[in-house]
């Protein structure tokens, strides 16, 4: 007979007023401006100054213009997505079933090394995958790459380095899903005759479904937005929107092509997500 | 009988193997920050010293940087932590109109692209007159704004699970309210609150891309090192990196072994 | 609800009671009214139960008691004062909470010198030792409450309400999250500690039979109001409504009609046979009631066989069941108007057992029976099992 009472009144109100106001203002009317950034004259200039044109067509212009970072950070992203659950899974599965005692402790082994400086750890990758370095080497010998191939300034680089450093965005809800399965469900599926692999396809899978949708968006929409792996890692050549939006804002000073990029990245993240979570029948995670 | 041992830990073999790729760069983070370089522009591993732990700062920039991205990380941190734990209360204590759109308000910035935040802020700063004025106080304003929502979700998780009887408990065992709340709901919530801090902290501090659009001439620690990236980096660097590595395994695990400890008097 | 005033009200309105006093307590939420216009009398002293099934209103009483819920309409006094809007600092009652809201953050010490800490009462270190060794746990005091089984958690959650001396304990279900065996010696030690301390007890339970073995008075309680008060042995013997005969224990109720009333008796056809139920007995005021008899109080006998007891026979009947419980046996006897009757049967090894398929005759001793409302329904309380 213990339910939450939720007390109505002005407290309430008085200590939610702070947060809300701050998100309003610096989440919320930021995003009105960027729209509105986006529509501005083209033409115009930080010093000149820019006006409301309801220039639609900076739309246009951007997408023409960079297309091509479009879809390779969507397209780098959903692989980079893919080789985390792949990875992820795995590691989740081991840890929320097989890791008896040392649970907690591999849990917290998962985030430690996140902890760590992104652009540092970044880096680092840069001096593995290094042209005379001990991967390349190792490769160039089995004949996996040319006696010239490379690692660096190639998308499989960028992908490595975007795999990495989202994993434990997958790894943690993909864990608390997994960890909630009743293990008896699964030996009632082997009870009844299923062997291993069908009984993790009919049991585990769709029961972990939910972390795999919440691990998907959450490596997803933070690895399409990224630049750090592809300016790090990559070249010119593999450039995502991450970087052109960036270089617009803050070297070209080009603010409506910028705004009308981001603009477009949001939208196209979001119909994806939109898209994605119906199919996957999980509309109540949102 | 090996295959069937084998077979059993297989899943827990390969799962340890995705671990041990994880701490690849970390390996690579402490050995170069003993390393001595050759030259400065090129990355590989060539003596021992232990001249880069002896003077952090011979790059006088990159400690500059650091202290500002450690008194950025902390103001925000706090600024965070009072207003999301605030918040938090007030989403499970109190009733209120408009809980939905709260609750979108608060989970959307955890979603959103970095760089589409990053320059929506950017927009809005140019948009009000700020631009000439980018720097300290608006990467400040810009990691208070991302490290609330989690602070409210990680907050708002402990008090959740928090038996409301034991409020109900200290009451009517004469504590007034504001005892009921220092003696019992804080303590409790304690946790809570300092796992969110530590989270907002190293949030803050390793932030770039939101940082970097609007930060205007001010140089934060992950923008030093995004800066040298580009030229050469020096080996402090990973000096730092070490650094950061240590003091989170140190917080990370003694919070662990506090557990264990824990839980072993309790089997006892 | 006129019952308890026939029965619980010792002192007279007006005069100071010394115990809690309840009138006309309702508390509704929202559509649904918990508890409804309720009176009760709780002498000091006492050790009172309420007994109910869950959603019966006896939490939500207990909780308005305490002070964790403010009575929508009606009034609660404590030895003449008026608490009914008191808050729970402010009243001398105290509560053993079910799931024993034991502070995890503090040790067991400070779990149970909490109240004494609030009051800033002296002395604090002598008397928690003190009330350490009466649960029995003097040696724990340093632990922390999730180091402690079951059992000792609810000494603690006991030790912490006691040990403030209130006027009235309230205990919200306090053994139910025990097993059996550790149920059954934590209610003789309650039971012993009450006696020692001499405090009032309030005890709600779903269990009858925790409320019956430790209860002095016991209030059974159905849909917000009390169907009946008083003695355990009084309630089960002499049961007033279907609800209570069927919550206590099991009854076989049958259908009556009532062919005369006499001033110390009265005549019952049961489906064509005459049957005679004590006045004092009597719970119904129409031409038809149910006819009631514990399985216990049942004798079962071959066809034409004398039985020990004068009065009431029923022939005809065929059994259709046999469970041997070992000191028992229930039989499930068919009876010729088609219902089923249950007899309990001591084994005392001086009567056959019958098997099923057997033609056998039931017969009871009159005063045994109880006869009650036929508006009631026949099978209201005996679902209790399913909880």
């Amino acid at each position: 007979m213990s339910e939450t009472v939720r007390r109505r009144g002005r407290i309430g109100y008085l200590l939610l007023v702070p947060a809300l106001l701050w998100l309003g203002l610096f989440f919320v009317v930021p995003l009105y401006s960027l729209v509105a950034t986006s529509l501005f004259n083209a033409d115009g200039s930080d010093l000149r100054g820019y006006q409301m044109s309801w220039a639609w067509g900076n739309y246009t212009d951007a997408l023409d213009a960079y297309w091509q970072p479009l879809l390779r950070s969507l397209g780098y992203g959903a692989v980079a997505t893919l080789l985390c659950l792949v990875l992820g899974y795995v590691l989740a599965y081991a840890i929320a079933f097989k890791s008896g005692r040392w649970k907690n402790l591999m849990l917290v082994l998962v985030i430690a090394p996140f902890f760590t400086s992104f652009l540092i750890r970044t880096l680092s990758w840069k001096l593995i995958l290094a042209d005379d370095g001990l991967v390349v080497n190792t490769l160039q010998l089995l004949h996996v790459l040319g006696s010239d191939g490379r690692l660096l300034a190639t998308p499989v680089a960028v992908i490595a380095g975007l795999t990495y450093n989202f994993l434990p965005f997958m790894v943690l809800p993909l864990f608390a899903s997994l960890d909630k399965i009743d293990h008896r469900l699964i030996e009632a599926s082997s009870d009844l005759y299923a062997n291993p692999f069908v009984g993790f396809f009919k049991v585990t899978w769709p029961l972990s479904l939910p972390g795999v949708v919440s691990g998907t968006l959450l490596t997803f929409i933070p690895a399409a937005g990224d630049f750090i792996n592809v300016q790090l890692l990559g070249s010119p050549n593999q450039r995502m929107v991450g970087s052109v939006i960036q270089s617009l804002f803050t070297d070209a000073n080009d603010y409506p092509a910028a705004a009308a990029l981001s603009m477009i990245l949001m939208v196209l993240i979001v119909a994806m997500v939109l898209v994605y979570v119906r199919r996957a029948g999980t509309e109540d995670l949102l | 009988m090996t295959g069937r041992w084998l077979r059993e830990r297989i899943v827990l073999f390969l799962g340890l193997v995705v671990l041990l790729y994880t701490f690849v760069p970390i390996a690579v983070v402490i050995l170069m920050s003993f390393n001595d370089p050759a030259s400065r522009n090129v990355y590989r591993f060539d003596g021992f010293t232990l001249d880069n732990w002896a003077n952090p700062c011979v790059d006088p920039s990159m400690c500059s940087a650091l202290g500002r991205s450690v008194e950025i990380g902390l103001l925000a941190t706090l600024a965070a932590t009072v207003l999301g734990t605030l918040a938090a209360f007030a989403l499970v204590r109190h009733d209120f109109v408009g809980r939905s759109a709260t609750n979108l308000l608060i989970f959307l910035p955890m979603a959103a692209p970095e760089i589409v935040m990053g320059s929506s802020l950017l927009a809005l700063f140019v948009a009000a007159g700020f631009s000439g004025q980018l720097g300290f106080w608006t990467i400040l304003i810009a990691h208070i704004m991302f490290c609330l929502s989690f602070v409210v979700v990680t907050v708002r998780a402990r008090l959740a699970g928090m038996d409301d009887n034991l409020e109900q408990a200290a009451m009517d065992l004469y504590a007034t309210p504001a005892q009921t709340f220092w003696r019992v709901t804080f303590p409790l919530v304690f946790p809570g609150i300092l796992g969110a801090a530590l989270l907002s902290f190293s949030l803050s501090f390793d932030d770039f891309i939101i940082t970097n659009l609007n930060a205007g001439q001010t140089t934060t620690f992950p923008m030093y090192v995004w800066g040298v990236a580009q030229r050469g980096v020096p080996m402090q660097v990973n000096v730092i990196g070490t650094l950061m590595f240590a003091i989170s395994i140190v917080i990370v695990v003694s919070g662990e072994l506090n557990n264990r400890r824990r839980t072993r008097s309790l089997t006892r | 609800m006129s019952q308890v005033v026939e029965q619980g009200s010792t002192a007279g309105e007006g005069e100071v009671h010394s115990g809690l006093r309840l009138r006309s307590v309702t508390k509704s939420f929202a559509a649904f009214t918990a508890v409804d216009d309720l009176d009760l009398d709780v002498p000091s002293g006492s050790f009172f139960a309420l007994l109910g099934p869950s959603g019966c209103g006896k939490t939500t009483t207990l909780r308005m008691v305490a002070g964790l819920e403010t009575p929508t309409s009606g009034t609660i006094t404590l030895s003449g004062q008026d608490i009914t809007y008191a808050k729970p600092y402010q009243r001398p009652v105290n509560t053993v909470f079910q799931s024993y809201a034991l502070f995890p953050h503090l040790d067991i010490f400070e779990n149970v010198a909490f109240g004494l800490r609030r009051r800033k009462r002296p002395d604090v270190k002598k008397q928690v030792e003190e009330m350490l060794e009466l649960v029995e746990l003097g040696s724990q005091a340093h632990k922390k409450p999730a180091q402690l089984s079951g059992g000792q958690q609810q000494r603690v959650a006991l030790a912490r309400a006691l040990i403030n001396k209130p006027e009235v304990l309230l205990l919200d279900e306090p053994l139910g999250a025990l097993d059996l065996k550790l149920r059954r010696s934590m209610q003789i030690e309650l039971k012993r500690i009450q006696t020692d301390v001499g405090l009032t007890f309030i005890h709600v339970t779903h269990d009858q039979e925790e409320a019956m073995t430790m209860a002095d008075t016991v209030a059974v309680m159905n849909q917000g109001v009390i169907e009946q008060l008083g003695a355990p042995a009084e309630l089960y013997e002499n049961p007033h409504s279907t609800f209570v005969a069927n919550f206590l224990g099991q009854s076989n109720l049958i259908e009556g009609a009532v062919t005369g009333r006499a001033s110390d008796v009265v005549s019952v056809d049961m489906h064509g046979i005459g049957v005679s139920v004590p006045a004092e007995r009597c719970h119904a005021g129409g031409d038809k009631g149910w006819v009631g008899i514990r399985p216990e109080k049942v004798l079962i006998g071959e066809e034409g066989e004398a039985l020990d007891a004068p009065g009431n026979t029923i022939p005809g009947g065929v059994v259709t069941d046999v469970s041997f419980y070992g000191v028992s046996t229930q039989y499930l006897v068919r009876m010729p108007w088609g219902q089923e009757l249950q007899v309990f049967e001591q084994n005392t090894g001086r009567r056959r057992l019958f098997r099923t398929g057997d033609r056998v005759e039931l017969s009871w001793r009159p005063e045994y029976a109880f006869l009650l409302d036929h508006s009631q329904d026949a099978s209201a309380g005996s679902q209790r099992v399913a909880e």
